[in-house]
């Protein structure tokens, strides 16, 4: 049984894993928050340019549970997260599994500046569970992860790490591929990094900054150039959402991808959600950075290929 | 035709009419954005890297490589001969092509001559060739002092690291892939 298993360390990843998902667990609970679990096949699935849904049956397995928990919200819960797999079609690679598993959590009147607080809170608790306090090993340099976290634009990234400004990435069609080669790889280092205030067009269910309606409230967490999470002020503007979803919709339709039918549901019942901030956040890669893991092969039970 | 979804480390692709072999992949997605496929490459010609990041749709035309086995005949200025074991047809493979196995060519040895649209552009050597000792300091038997290994150059021309007791005139076996002294060849 051993001769066909490809990481010997497995066991010892299992185990870590089961002890930081079980102080993820802890410090929800202690923060008021209350664990949900929505189904994971749903109608339809969010329209988005660049996920791509797995079918099952008429209907689709969710690639995350935002529907469903932005539902709750809209229905008068405050403090949700939910622990579940999700199913990416096509996302395979040393940080991709097609079913991975997905922390989601969901706070009411709050924005997405609460939410880097619980990042910071929930990261060091889930660091403590294995053994490290103030710090991680990533790639072999050291993360601090105390004191208070860095804060970037995606402007500022761009002017200091991509060459050229935002406006002509985007002009370029080149956004991607500078934050992949040149942005992200230089994010965390020193300390973990909020990348924030992402273009508007680049956050399909985010509010835009009050200020300065060229960028959404969205951000992502990066560890050591490892990017854990994405969150936004949530979008709760129903027409604006309906009309965004279709632009989404659009992009699928030229790239001769699969559409799908708007989730009228959840437009409908958004106009009832209050100002809330939620966040989709990977606990593969949680476990990997925790652990200094090199694949996410390494810390889950069974790859796609081994099954 | 080979898509994005093939792309892995060791493929081999043609790109501008070279051929090129992937030494690096990874599958990226930065957050809500599109996937890409980051590689670095190696053209097998030239040995010059390459590094590309393509997107979802995107084509290759495969590399048609082919091996044959050949035997070493005898260099011609910076030219190495070669026949075809098959075709009994004879060839020649420039220094550059030729690289570092130009250190373990001896009369009739087999190799494999990597091809790529009929032109030889790589050699592989066995493993382990066996060279004649052509020229090394003698062996003072008891010297404590010396260092453990001392240079010696081979019938090819190579000069390698060798124990203390290899002798001018002695066979000895070289590991092709490190080209590092492997054993005495005895009797």
């Amino acid at each position: 049984m051993n001769g066909i298993r490809r990481f010997p360390n497995r066991h010892n990843s299992l185990r870590a894993r089961a002890k930081i998902v079980h102080a993820v667990r802890s410090f929800f609970e202690k923060s008021g928050f209350l664990e949900v679990d929505t189904p994971q096949r749903i109608p339809v699935p969010i329209p988005e340019s660049h996920i791509d849904v797995m079918p099952s049956g008429s209907w689709v397995l969710h690639p995350s549970p935002e529907i469903c928990m932005k539902r709750l919200l809209a229905d008068g819960l405050e403090r949700i997260f939910q622990i579940c797999h999700c199913w990416r079609d096509g996302e395979r690679g040393s940080l991709h599994l097609p079913e991975f598993t997905m922390l989601e959590w969901y706070r009411a009147h709050a924005d997405y500046f609460a939410l880097m607080d619980d990042c910071e809170g929930l990261v060091r608790a889930a660091a403590a569970a294995v053994g490290k306090k103030y710090e991680v090993d990533w790639n072999g340099r050291v993360v601090g992860l105390d004191g208070p976290w860095e804060r970037c634009t995606v402007r500022d990234a761009f002017s200091r790490f991509g060459g050229m400004t935002v406006e002509e990435a985007l002009e370029q069609d080149l956004f991607d591929e500078i934050m992949v080669c040149s942005i992200e790889p230089m994010l965390g280092w020193e300390r973990p990094t909020f990348l924030m205030e992402y273009p508007a067009q680049r956050g399909s269910l985010a509010r835009l900054k009050a200020g300065d309606r060229c960028v959404a409230e969205r951000f992502e967490l990066y560890i050591g150039g490892l990017e854990l999470a994405n969150a936004y002020s949530e979008l709760i503007d129903p027409e604006e959402q309906r009309y965004r979803f279709i632009q989404e919709q659009g992009f699928r339709r030229n790239s001769s991808k699969p559409v799908y039918p708007l989730p009228e549901k959840f437009l409908q019942e958004l106009s009832g959600m209050p100002p809330s901030a939620g966040i989709a956040f990977g606990m593969d890669r949680l476990v990997m950075l925790l652990l200094g893991a090199s694949s996410i092969d390494e810390v889950v039970a069974f790859t796609p290929e081994e099954l | 035709m080979y898509t994005v979804a093939d792309l892995r480390k060791g493929l081999k692709i043609t790109i501008d009419g070279d051929p090129y072999i992937v030494t690096f992949f990874e599958f990226s997605k930065p957050g809500k954005g599109q996937a890409l496929y980051r590689t670095k490459m190696r053209n097998m010609i030239n040995g010059t890297s390459l590094d590309r990041t393509y997107r979802s749709g995107e084509t290759f035309e495969p590399a048609h490589l082919e091996e044959r086995t050949m035997q070493y005949l005898y260099k011609e200025d910076t030219n190495y001969c070669f026949m075809d074991n098959q075709s009994s047809e004879q060839i020649s493979i420039s220094e550059d092509a030729i690289g570092d196995a130009k250190n373990f060519l001896i009369d009739n040895l087999e190799v494999d001559v990597l091809m790529f649209q009929e032109k030889p552009i790589g050699v592989t050597t066995p493993n382990f060739v066996n060279l004649r000792v052509v020229k090394t300091d003698p062996w003072i038997k008891g010297d404590t002092t010396g260092s453990d290994s001392k240079p010696a150059t081979v019938e090819t021309g190579y000069v390698l690291r060798v124990p203390p007791f290899i002798e001018e005139g002695e066979l000895i076996t070289i590991d092709t892939r490190t080209g590092e002294y492997s054993t005495r060849v005895k009797g």
